[in-house]
This record gives C-alpha cells, sequence and structure tokens, in this order.
C-alpha cells in the first residue's frame, strides 16, 4: 500500500510540476512576445518546417478520410433510403467541424512537434540553450517564440487545406463508385453549411496549436540526460500533445457551441 | 573584479559547492582545478548566472548577483562575461560566422553589415580563416573549441569564462588552445576564470590556481605555490594518483 502510495505521490508531483513549468513557459513566452523584436527569419524558417514538410501527409491522410466518409456514408444510406443521400453534407461537416482539425493537429503533432522536441532537447543537453543565455538571448524569445507562432499561423492553414482535400476525397468516392452527380455533391455542402461552421473548426485548430507548441517546446527545453533523455523528450512531447489534442476538443468544442459557434 | 564569497549550490539532496570563498583580480587568469564532479562547472555556471546558488554572494564590478532580479538586468549581468563551454556549443544550423557574430546582434548596437568583418577579425584572432562558411559539423574538434573562443570574445567581453578548454584535445591542439588563452589575456587584458583537470594546462595559463574538493576551496595560491604544495588532496591531485585523500569516483 504504501509502495503504491509512494508511486501515486511521485506521479502527482511529477505531472503538477510538468504543468507549473508549462505555465511559467506559456507566461515567459508573452512576456518576450510584447517586449522584444519579433525573430521573422527565425519564424519563417519554422514555418516552412511545420507547414510545407506537413503538407503533403496531412493532405493525403484527410483525401483517404474523406474517402472512407463517404463511403461509409453512401453505404448506410442505400440501407436505409435505397440510395445515397446527403453524402456531400455528411462528408463535408465532419471534416470541416471536427476531423479536419483534429487528424491535421493529430498528424503536426507526430511530425512537427517531434521535431520540435528533439532539436531543443538536443540544444539542451549540448548546451546551446545555455550559450543563447551567455550571448545576451532569452532562449524563450529566440526558440519558443517563433515555434508558437509559426504552429499559430500554419496549422490553421493546414486544416483549411485538410477540409478542402478531405471534401475532394468524398467528391471521387461519391462520384465514382456510386454515380451522384458532381452538382449534387456540392449542393449538398453549400445548401447546409454555413461560415461558422468552419469558424468551428479553424478557432479549434487555433487551440491544438497553442497547446502543440508550448508542449513540445516545454519538453525539449525540460531535457536531461544526454540522448536517451532526448529520446524520452521527444516520445513524451508526441504522446502528451496527442493527449492534449484529444481532451481540449472536447472542451474547446463545448464552448464553441455555447457560444453559439456550431 | 571578482569576489565570490560563502557560495552554497545543491542538486536535489547532493551538495556540490559548500561555501566556495574566491577573488579573482583584474587581469588575472585564475584556474580552478579539482576532480570531476567537484562542482568547477557548476561554479562558472553560477557566476554567469545560468544556475542560481542557493546562498552566498557573487559581486562582479562591485555589483552583487542577488541585485540582479528583471531580466534586462539579467541580460546586462551575462553580457559582461564571454563564456567557452567544455564541447563548444556552437549553434548546428548556422555557419561559422554566424555563431561567432550570434552575440553581436542582442549585446552591441553594432550595424549589421560590419558583423561579418567583426567575425572574420575574431577568428583570425584564434587563428582561423577561409572556414567562416563552414558550418560547425565540418569543423575538427580543435576548430570548434577556436570557433566558440571567438565567439565568446566577439562581443569585446570583460571576463571570460573557460569550461574545460583543453578537454577531449590532443597534447598539441591543447597547447595552441593554452597560448591562444595567454594570447588573448595579453592582447585584450580580459580577466578569466578557467576551469580545468589539466594540470598542464593549468599551469601553464593561470596567474592563480585554486583547487576545489568537496565542495570547498582546499587550496589556493600561485602556480609555484601549487606545485610545491605539501597538501596530501593537492600532492594526489598534481601527481595524478589514484591512492590518497580523494576518491576516486
Amino acid at each position: 500500500m504504501n509502495g503504491f502510495l509512494d508511486v501515486l505521490g511521485r506521479q502527482v508531483l511529477a505531472v503538477s510540476a510538468a504543468l507549473g513549468g508549462l505555465a511559467l513557459l506559456v507566461r515567459a513566452s508573452f512576456y518576450w512576445l510584447f517586449r522584444s523584436r519579433l525573430e521573422l527569419r527565425q519564424t519563417l524558417i519554422q514555418m516552412a518546417k511545420i507547414g510545407a514538410d506537413s503538407l503533403p501527409v496531412t493532405v493525403m491522410t484527410s483525401f483517404f478520410t474523406g474517402m472512407v466518409l463517404a463511403l461509409q456514408t453512401a453505404i448506410s444510406s442505400q440501407r436505409l433510403f435505397n440510395e445515397p443521400l446527403f453524402v456531400g453534407t455528411v462528408v463535408s461537416f465532419s471534416m470541416v467541424m471536427e476531423l479536419s482539425p483534429v487528424l491535421t493537429a493529430l498528424v503536426v503533432a507526430g511530425r512537427a512537434g517531434a521535431a520540435i522536441a528533439a532539436e531543443l532537447g538536443t540544444m539542451r543537453v549540448t548546451e546551446q540553450v545555455d550559450a543563447l543565455l551567455t550571448l545576451g538571448t532569452d532562449p524563450v524569445r529566440y526558440l519558443v517564440i517563433p515555434r508558437f507562432l509559426a504552429f499559430m499561423l500554419v496549422l490553421p492553414l493546414l486544416t483549411v487545406l485538410s477540409d478542402f482535400s478531405g471534401t475532394a476525397g468524398g467528391l471521387v468516392v461519391s462520384v465514382m463508385r456510386f454515380g451522384i452527380p458532381e452538382n449534387t455533391y456540392w449542393h449538398d455542402i453549400i445548401d447546409y453549411m454555413e461560415t461558422k461552421h468552419f469558424y468551428h473548426g479553424v478557432i479549434k485548430s487555433a487551440v491544438f496549436a497553442f497547446a502543440i507548441s508550448f508542449i513540445c517546446s516545454y519538453r525539449g527545453l525540460s531535457t536531461t540526460g544526454g540522448a536517451e533523455g532526448v529520446g524520452r523528450s521527444t516520445t513524451g512531447a508526441v504522446v502528451a500533445s496527442m493527449v492534449a489534442v484529444l481532451l481540449l476538443d472536447y472542451f474547446a468544442s463545448s464552448i464553441l457551441v455555447a457560444m453559439g459557434i456550431p | 573584479m571578482i569576489q565570490i564569497r560563502g557560495l552554497l549550490k545543491s542538486f536535489g539532496r547532493r551538495p556540490v559547492l559548500q561555501g566556495v570563498d574566491l577573488d579573482v583580480g583584474t587581469g588575472e587568469t585564475l584556474v580552478v582545478i579539482g576532480g570531476s564532479g567537484c562542482g568547477k562547472s557548476t561554479l562558472l555556471k553560477c557566476v554567469v548566472g545560468l544556475i542560481p546558488s542557493d546562498g552566498g554572494t557573487i559581486i562582479v564590478d562591485d555589483r552583487d548577483l542577488r541585485s540582479v532580479h528583471d531580466e534586462a538586468e539579467r541580460s546586462e549581468w551575462r553580457g559582461k562575461f564571454g563564456y567557452l563551454f567544455q564541447e563548444g556549443a556552437l549553434f548546428d544550423s548556422m555557419s561559422v560566422w554566424e555563431n561567432v557574430a550570434f552575440g553581436l546582434k542582442y549585446m552591441t548596437n553594432m550595424p549589421h553589415s560590419r558583423y561579418r568583418r567583426i567575425a572574420s577579425e575574431k577568428l583570425a584572432l584564434v587563428g582561423l580563416k577561409d572556414v567562416e562558411d563552414l558550418k560547425p559539423a565540418q569543423l575538427s574538434g580543435g576548430m570548434k573549441k577556436r570557433v566558440a573562443l571567438a565567439r565568446a570574445i566577439a562581443a569585446s567581453p570583460r571576463y571570460i569564462l573557460y569550461d574545460e578548454p583543453t578537454t577531449g584535445l590532443d597534447p598539441i591542439m591543447s597547447d595552441v588552445i593554452n597560448n591562444l588563452v595567454l594570447d588573448l589575456q595579453k592582447k585584450l587584458g580580459v580577466t578569466s576564470i578557467a576551469v580545468t583537470h589539466d594540470m598542464k594546462s593549468a599551469l601553464k595559463i593561470a596567474t592563480r590556481i585554486a583547487m576545489l574538493h568537496e565542495g570547498r576551496v582546499l587550496a589556493a595560491g600561485s602556480p609555484e605555490e601549487i606545485r610545491e604544495s605539501r597538501d596530501p588532496a593537492v600532492r594526489q591531485f598534481i601527481e595524478g594518483r589514484s591512492m590518497g585523500p580523494i576518491g576516486a569516483v
């Protein structure tokens, strides 16, 4: 029993310390965000790394997800109504409000988030982070803020591209497999979708961007223990980011619905 | 001048510095020697403010580190020092000249157009040329140390802190680095603290040597005084014997 409580206590303390550290990192980032010149070059480099490098895998993931959604929706509605109805509506709503923001965030967390944790972790264990401090630069200002801004700009953009890609995937299956006219598919979307549905997904992706950028930066900067520590930080950053995305998805959706942004 | 009094630092329950007292006079090169894990690097990091001490005072140019509170003051404090890291700590993603010029952007008001020329001058000072556009991964260990040294002196600091300047280098390259430290001392007139366990290097570059043992200064004096010391721990260390009061860990 004592052993169990000991382990439980250590876990609670570790999680509390991590959350406290994360909160301090967020505070320091906002301190520097409004008090220092923007590291434009670093921000553009990070945007390229996060955005351009994640684009193919994001587009492919959402395209196939859209195809599967169309397939399942068409088959289900054929069973119920003897014809595939509202396939465009189901695919586009599912993609825009839920699947695009979540899948894109998970893909980017696994790819760009891991890269951030590994890069910052390596910089930490090779004393490059300390070197920044001795050269008059705060690591939060130079390393974290460009990554945070890049995530905040790029993840919503990737989500929008994913919306289009998923909808296009659904169109391909609808037209080629079920013979639904292209016009019908598009009308099913246009007749029911409003701008606020679109905002719902984009706002959620910004929330995910905030969480992933800080979690991965924090895990990277708090790395200890050489190469093994970098590996541990990278895995921990990806797992924590993915869990955070799934948890935040529910709470962000609830809040947005309550605010009338369905 | 650097004045350290009663410096304390522990990591968890393990005490590392247990009341270190040291004075470093202007223009002096103090070499701190001691076994691995005795707290030499921790001492340097406390002085530059990279890690907070648990107690004691560090006074540099009549200013106490404890009176440094906000980020701007901390940055100003660190700006007094050039720091040579044990493994160089060069930024992998930047070229050699960008590494050397990095601090100029944040610690000086120099126009951007002069960065590259200053970087080349500092690289020449440490005996390197035509390496400006290489990446750190393309350099040998000795070249990395010299680039790191050029970076440490780029913004003309008043103090230079050397963390194991010759570790991992062959004897010839170690001597090159020792000569560079002496050269910089003569040319720039800076005040320096070097930590090392390389006795040959210590005896060559030091104007004074202090030996750290069990978190305190065990002995301090001129290189000759340390060489002639009768303290058993000092003798064991400078003779490099495994048997004696200093336990081999």
